[in-house]
């Protein structure tokens, strides 16, 4: 556009103002690039979760054991196709600091209820051929350099029949997730030898996965399920998988609105720093506004100016600060967060922000720029 | 005029100047008061944490705890390591000879909070000695418990986060019903934030044959060495005794790792562009000034004095947003807790502890922002050209 | 000749606190076309108020104002500024370029409010820079100018749109003797070569003299210029 020079003149009038205003909204689209990317990727778990898997846990607390004995019950719960248990067992390789996760379950349930894990069919046989066998997840298999046929120990703080806390476990096979690479942490083991093995609570589970035909009958079936085990004991907590994984986030309790807390309290500052940065530059070219308006310009055309200025200032500011948290972002990693990329979600709030920045800060000094009447601010040379 | 005279007279002549310049003098007060507001609320936290860990410790207590987890809930002991444990050494006992020890075991319950949604609760089942174990703890509503019966006491913290903890409520766990029958308190410890009953007729509803801990008043401090020998000298016992003190630091300890680190990190990023802010207030106020300066340099004034006094009325001003921010974080936060599981198993109550430190932390890096920010143009304004910077602009 | 600037029983006030001030006092003017007029008064005298009711960029209280025939007191503020971008040009006591536009752009400002392409633009700034001999200097910025050339690249400015009317408002109250006769030079060449109608304000009795007919304003009242002004 032809009017492009006129506003780039406009912006780089102070040259230092400028560079500094534009340097404090690029630190805060930085901060907030980041921040909204550990929101978003804390709200989006559960987004690509399978509707025709449930999880059954225990109403009391979701540590609290349930009957394995279970299992029967729920398989002839109509629409159900599969259930598998699953018990837990978490422990250290080598060093305490090296977590793992053995899941103890009837592993060709949980394979055909995890359609998106991949194994190969002799890997399955092997395991449900072998008593200590487990499969483990690619990742945790390459972080620990584990291959098909290595006995690995894993310290727990399950007590065993014989009176030790260590456990060892041949690996037979390596599953992946390609779609959910963060799902390849965990080892698959058979319950029937943990179960036999183990000292103390057996003969139960910690939950229950169950594999429905029909997802809209998903809140049917929970209830359905529930209801067999009211007035129990052990009564039981229902939930499809986005509802459970949410259920968990939750704990982390006021997190999210921290997050949110933060990045308001960073934009509310930011505002008064730009809303006085364009104050100050239409402030100071008072007299070139007035000239714009004696040549000809429109009232109109001089706000839409200064709106255009501010626009631009906060809109590069903007791209530049979330290019630069989408470079950050997988530092976060090291906070545990499994993000790789900001998601496209966080660039698009941005620049709406951007766009309301540029508004909130420019319309009192375009406003002042419209109301300028040439014949006052030329006389006030 | 000596160097205080002349820094004071030029600070004084700027301040008159103030107002006009308060658009721009804002943007620092403001940027600071964000920069401190954020970085104290988030320390307070940090705090907060470490404040509970330190009530609820004390290190003539050790806390036994099978091997391999930082977590009661998920060790496991026998009764009969329960026993090796009460009888080692080093355990004080009682007037009736019996060892100050209390072998425990956790459920975590869900129950409704008052925020809305619902959360997990420590239920724990202490042995008879428990409470002459823990004398700061006691009952200041309804009675105590008969360990006999399912009825259970819940603590100060507990009672306010949660719903419907009333003395006379009953709660169904498990199938069966329990009765609140007291209130406990104890001086602002973890245990406040619990309910407890009697171990054994919590196993027995929950079908546990188990313990998952067992605490131990000491005969003193120094006497931890000698009782981890004792139970070393039984490798068969896979146990790890932790001063009481430890135990609850390690607890906290990741949560309130994380909680510094992302105050420091979420403050470093908005100081950086507060720093920025201040750099363009200062900037525009040397430039508001530069006549005045440059009679003032005319006039003989040391340039000492013109740069001290940039520096003044900037950290002048950074000191007021700091003292903004710590305010504001102050009012909108101490005393209220925030709910959250911190990562671990059970919901904590962490209060937020607004204290001098923070607040002096908090003036710190203001001052630095601060100074910072005039550093360039307090150069600027000494160095520019003087026949220039006489005439106005 | 026909009248380019009509004025009939103009008035004009101002609220000054609150005194109201009478600036100009049912005013008749005409100024006919390729005139070079100087309009000269004390300070306070209206002269600059005149002249910017001239100029469409004021409105008078009373009275009827034509220009370039226009009735400018008929128009509403858009089309007043699309008016002046097409029939007036300003030249301003200090000038009033843009600082960070360069003498080029500063010329092409007034044309950008037209359809012409950039070669048309291009040719016509050119043109304008070539008539006030300040095309080696283009690419300079008004900082980069004396006094002098930067109320040359005023003047390109002024005319770069083809303006029926030039108003000028103390072109050379800031600049030397040297420099000020060099500016009326070109008011005076523009004004003969070009046809085109300039009405000038000055207290400076060496700019009046350049002018084709004086006028005197005194307290909101036009005069004949005094017999004899003396230099």
């Amino acid at each position: 556009m032809k009017f492009i020079p006129l506003i780039w003149a406009g912006l780089w009038r102070k040259r230092t103002r400028t560079i500094f205003t534009l340097l404090s909204i690029v630190v805060a689209f930085i901060l907030f690039g980041v921040l909204q990317g550990v929101a978003t990727w804390l709200n989006g778990f559960g987004a690509g979760s399978h509707t025709n898997r449930l999880y059954v846990v225990s109403r009391i607390s979701e540590i609290q054991p349930l009957p394995s004995g279970y299992l029967s019950h729920i398989t002839r719960v109509a629409g159900v196709r599969q259930v598998a248990q699953v018990a837990a067992l978490v422990g250290s390789y080598q060093q305490p600091t090296n977590t793992v996760v053995v899941l103890a379950t009837d592993p060709r349930a949980l394979f055909a209820l995890y359609p998106e894990w991949r194994v190969a069919p002799q890997q399955l046989q092997a395991l449900t051929r072998t008593r200590t066998g487990v499969i483990v997840g690619a990742r945790v298999a390459r972080l620990y350099g584990w291959r098909v046929g290595d006995v690995i120990p894993i310290r727990t703080s399950v007590l065993k029949n014989d009176g030790t806390t260590n456990w060892s476990f041949q690996v037979v096979g390596i599953y992946d997730s390609p779609d959910q690479p963060s799902e390849e942490d965990r080892m698959i083991a058979n319950y029937e030898y943990i179960d036999e093995a183990r000292h103390f609570e057996r003969g139960t589970v910690f939950a229950f996965v169950v594999g429905i035909d029909d997802p809209s009958s998903a809140t049917r079936i929970c209830a359905a399920i529930d209801a067999r085990f009211a007035n129990s004991a052990d009564e039981t907590l229902t939930q499809d998988e986005k509802e459970y994984i949410q259920g968990q986030i939750r704990q982390l309790g006021d997190v999210g609105s921290l997050l949110n807390a933060i990045v308001g309290a960073v934009f509310f500052t930011l505002l008064f720093l730009t809303g006085n940065t364009l104050t100050q530059s239409v402030r100071e070219r008072i007299p070139e506004l007035a000239v714009l308006k004696a040549i000809g310009f429109a009232d109109g055309s001089v706000t839409l100016l200064v709106l255009t200025e501010a626009a631009l200032l906060c809109s590069a500011a903007a791209l530049i600060g979330l290019l630069a948290a989408a470079a950050l972002f997988p530092a976060t990693a090291a906070l545990g967060i499994a993000g790789t990329t900001l998601p496209a979600k966080v660039y698009a709030i941005g620049l709406l922000i951007a766009v309301g920045l540029a508004l909130m800060s420019g319309l009192p000094p375009a406003w002042r720029a419209h109301r300028l009447q040439v014949v006052e601010a030329l006389a006030g040379r | 005029m000596g160097f205080y005279q002349q820094t004071g007279a030029i600070s004084l002549m700027s301040a008159r100047s103030l107002p006009r310049r308060l658009g721009a003098s804002c943007v620092i007060v403001v940027g600071i008061a964000g920069v401190v507001g954020v970085l104290v609320s988030i320390l307070a936290m940090a705090t907060g944490l470490i404040q509970i860990a330190n009530r609820s410790a004390h290190p003539d207590r050790a806390v036994v705890m099978s091997t391999g987890t930082d977590y009661e809930t998920l060790s496991n002991l026998s009764r009969d390591a329960v026993r090796i444990i009460a009888d080692a050494r080093g355990v004080r006992r009682d007037a009736n000879n019996r060892p100050l020890a209390s072998a425990e075991v956790l459920v975590l319950v869900h129950l409704p909070l008052r925020a809305g949604g619902s959360g997990n609760l420590t239920l724990r089942g202490v042995s008879a000695n428990a409470f002459a174990l823990r004398p700061e703890l006691h009952v200041v509503a309804g009675r105590m418990f008969n360990p006999m019966l399912r009825e259970l006491i819940v603590g100060r913290t507990a009672q306010r986060q949660f719903r419907d903890l009333q003395v006379g409520r009953r709660l169904l766990v498990r199938g069966a019903e329990w009765t609140v029958v007291g209130v406990f308190e104890g001086h602002g410890d973890q245990h406040e934030s619990e309910m407890m009953t009697g171990v054994e007729v919590l196993q027995s509803t929950f079908q546990r044959n188990a313990f998952q801990s067992v605490t131990v008043q000491l005969d003193s401090e120094a006497s931890f060495a000698d009782f981890r020998a004792s139970l070393a000298g039984n490798p068969a016992l896979a146990i790890e005794a932790l001063r009481e003190s430890d135990y609850y630091l390690r607890q906290s300890r990741a949560f309130t790792r994380l909680l510094t680190l992302v105050a420091y990190l979420v403050g470093g990023i908005m100081a950086i562009g507060a720093i920025f802010g201040a750099l363009n207030t200062m900037d525009a106020a040397v430039s508001a000034r530069s006549v005045e300066i440059a009679t003032s340099r005319v006039l003989g004034f040391e340039p000492g004095a013109i740069v001290t006094s940039v520096f003044a009325e900037a950290v002048g001003l950074a000191a007021l947003g700091a003292g903004l921010g710590g305010a504001l974080a102050w009012l909108l936060f101490s005393g209220h807790a925030i709910n959250t599981s911190g990562g671990g198993f059970t919901q904590l109550s962490v209060p937020v502890v607004v204290d001098a430190r923070l607040v002096g932390v908090g003036i710190l890096w203001a001052c630095v922002i601060g100074m910072v920010g005039a550093s360039l143009p307090a150069l600027r304004a000494i160095r520019a050209p003087l026949a220039s910077a006489l005439k106005a602009t | 000749m026909t009248a380019v600037v009509s004025l009939q029983k103009v008035a004009k006030h101002y609220v000054r606190g609150t005194q109201r001030v009478e600036v100009l006092q049912r005013l008749d003017l005409e100024v006919g076309s390729g005139e070079f007029l100087a309009l000269m008064g004390p300070s306070g005298s209206g002269k600059t108020t005149l002249l910017n009711l001239i100029g469409g960029i004021d409105r008078a209280d009373q009275g009827s104002v034509m220009v370039a025939g226009e009735a400018l007191d008929k128009l509403g503020s858009r089309a007043l500024a699309r008016w002046r971008a097409a029939h007036v040009g300003f030249v301003f006591q200090f000038y009033n370029l843009m600082p960070m536009l360069s003498a080029y752009q500063n010329v092409e400002l007034p044309l950008l409010l037209t359809n012409l392409t950039k070669a048309q633009r291009a040719t016509n700034v050119r043109a304008a820079l070539a008539l006030v001999d300040m095309s080696e200097r283009q690419a300079h910025r008004p900082a980069e100018l004396s006094g002098g050339q930067q109320q040359r690249v005023a003047i390109a400015r002024a005319l770069v749109a083809d303006p029926t009317l030039l108003v000028c408002d103390e072109p050379t109250g800031d600049l030397d003797r040297t420099m000020a006769s060099q500016t009326l030079d070109l008011l005076e060449m523009v004004n003969r070569e070009l046809g085109t109608t300039i009405v000038m304000v000055t207290h400076d009795p060496l700019a009046a003299d350049r002018a084709s007919r004086r006028l005197h304003l005194d307290k909101g009242r036009l005069c004949a210029a005094a017999a004899e002004l003396a230099a």
